[in-house]
């Protein structure tokens, strides 16, 4: 079955180069374990759990949790923030949006939890290679860039790495690990700490410079670093999220406009849980 | 033990097929279950040509459910008679093609395309709620329904199940007016037409504004209309509506189903399909059931 999968995949000439990347072939549905959590700013928590699907996940993949309340049926997806390969652990850390997370807020060490991943394409590391990496994430949208700092760290093939942080205020989070791989620089919305501003502010007044972007934030911030890398001509690749429903690219709910045709509807409408979150900024219309 | 139906002379392995727009093509969840275990899969609808769909969010959860208006987003029956059908040609499983359309040419061109395929039943979807032309128009007024469906009859190679709105006032009638039109089947039911609001934004949740409400929430309506439409009529329908469970899916077939559909709880359960076959076969075994026909509307 999943031989012919992948053939499939490489059959679809059409494809397109968002999708062309290699097609994870290893979602299932598991049960994982809660290994701790805790609050680490207003309404954010940050949690680990133990679940092979750590083996198989890729900075920039998401994984759908389940609720144990049976009125809020639909996996919540929530980008992995950090592996453990070795222990076979993988952490997220989420803000508290709605019932379900506000259930996921309240387990503890040893609680089970139903997952769905691992989910969507993930960051392309081979992109930074040789090249001045740029990492920038706003609020909720930082904690995929810690495991994509840690590959692209571990892996050493980016020349340099940088990483801009954007939060509202003087509550930060996942600072400190994220210096271990990357130079951080800070910005807050009310200025508190680093520049007062979004990323891009950040970026403009610390003066720094990459060669490829890689974004995940509030959709105003991945518009204002679309247009910026495009009218800079800087190779960008942005995270994207949207409300979603089954996360395996059957439903057709999470779809962003593209450029060109997508290569599952031929329509420019690619979904978000399959040919992404991630895309190459200029492929998509937002 | 026997669980094998037929619908329309076709015979399907056990009565437990997808409901249209919830599995893809199949290639989705192929990972998940086996396809060879299903009765039928049905695919997403399919027009003559690509279907850009809604704008987002087109999905919302909601208590037991979710709204859908995704908008019928599909490639158009070229992609799918080139990609899907094949793929699907693979498994031991009856394959139904949902079509859809803005007009009776839209519709007749995908039928008459489909004509040669390896496709075993065409599914016609009239019940759409969230496309603003086609579709659930054709499915509201009893005399259009007859129309569509005799013209699609006309140029139909496969047999035909029209899948029905919950949205009538008087579903046996809705289904009275297929089977006179000469329909083989009829699927019921798709969404029921609903609304979110976000009181902190002041803001309808879907950008469509209304979406269709499907998952567990609509169950008890889509038994009720079953049993209403198996009461009017003689065709075979397939029952659909909320099922997350085998004993749901013998619920369906109670009410007078003779084939049940599993939609939304796919995405809750990714391997619900097949463990609603496995859960049906077991269910007979515990209660002594030789033959899965013996339960086909036998409340009454």
């Amino acid at each position: 079955m999943k031989v012919f999968l992948i053939n499939i995949a490489v059959k679809e000439k059409d494809r397109g180069r968002t999708a062309g990347r290699k097609r994870e072939m290893d979602k299932k549905k598991v049960k994982a374990r809660v290994v701790s959590q805790r609050e680490i700013a207003g309404g954010i928590y940050d949690m680990w759990i133990e679940t092979d699907l750590a083996l198989s996940a890729k900075a920039g993949q998401f994984i759908g949790m389940y609720p144990h309340d049976k009125s809020t049926l639909l996996p919540r997806p929530i980008s992995i923030c950090e592996l453990d390969r070795d222990k076979g652990r993988v952490r997220i850390v989420y803000r508290i949006v709605g019932k379900g997370t506000k259930e996921f807020s309240g387990y503890r060490a040893g609680d089970g939890i139903d997952i769905l991943g691992n989910l969507g394409n993930g960051f392309p590391l081979g992109a930074a290679e040789g090249k001045r990496v740029l990492l920038m994430g706003g609020g909720i949208g930082i904690p995929p860039m810690l495991q994509l700092a840690k590959d692209l760290k571990t892996e050493g093939k980016a020349a340099a790495i940088a990483a801009i942080t954007g939060y509202r205020d003087g509550e930060l989070f996942l600072k400190e690990d994220m210096e271990k791989y990357a130079a951080v620089y800070i910005a807050t919305e009310d200025g508190s700490i680093g520049v007062k501003g979004n990323v891009m502010d950040a970026m403009r007044t610390y003066g720094i410079k990459g060669d490829v972007i890689m974004a995940c934030g509030p959709m105003p911030m991945l518009r204002t670093v679309k247009r910026f890398a495009e009218e800079d001509r800087i190779e960008t690749y942005i995270s994207l999220e949207e409300r979603m429903a089954c996360g395996v690219g059957a439903c057709l709910g999470c779809v962003c406009r593209t450029k060109e045709k997508d290569s599952h509807s031929h329509v420019r409408n690619a979904r978000i849980c399959t040919e992404g979150p991630v895309f190459p900024a200029e492929d998509v219309d937002i | 033990m026997n669980t094998k139906i037929k619908i329309a002379g076709i015979e399907l392995k056990n009565p437990v097929m997808t409901a249209s727009g919830t599995f893809g093509s199949g290639m989705e969840y192929a990972g998940f279950v086996d396809l060879n275990k299903l009765g039928a899969v049905v695919t997403k609808g399919v027009a003559n040509i690509p279907w850009e769909g809604n704008p987002t969010p087109r999905v919302a959860e909601v208590y037991g459910g979710m709204l859908n208006a995704i908008g019928l987003q599909n490639p158009g029956v070229d992609v799918l008679l080139e990609r899907d059908i094949p793929f699907l040609k693979q498994f031991d499983t009856r394959i139904i093609v949902n079509v859809c359309g803005k007009t009776v040419e839209d519709y007749l061109e995908v039928v008459e395309k489909l004509g040669d395929a390896a496709v075993d039943l065409l599914e016609i979807n009239v019940s759409c709620p969230n496309v603003k032309e086609g579709a659930i128009a054709f499915g509201q007024k009893a005399d259009c329904l007859y129309d569509i469906t005799s013209a699609i009859k006309k140029k139909a190679k496969q047999p035909v199940i029209m899948k029905l709105s919950p949205n009538v006032t008087d579903i046996a009638e809705m289904a009275k007016a297929a089977e006179a039109a000469g329909a083989d089947a009829l699927s019921m039911i798709n969404t029921i037409t609903g609304m979110k609001i976000d009181i902190y934004k002041r803001k309808f949740v879907l950008a469509n504004k209304t979406g269709g409400l499907s998952g567990p929430a609509v169950k008890p309506v889509a038994v009720r209309m079953v049993y209403q439409a198996s009461k009017a009529v003689k065709i075979p329908i397939i029952g659909m509506g909320g099922i997350a469970s085998a004993e749901d899916a013998v619920e369906f077939m109670m009410a007078g189903a003779s084939a049940v559909a599993v939609g939304a709880m796919n995405f809750v359960n990714p391997c619900l399909t097949v463990e609603i076959a496995e859960g049906i076969e077991k269910y007979m075994k515990q209660y002594k059931i030789e033959d899965i026909r013996d339960m086909i509307g036998c409340v009454d």
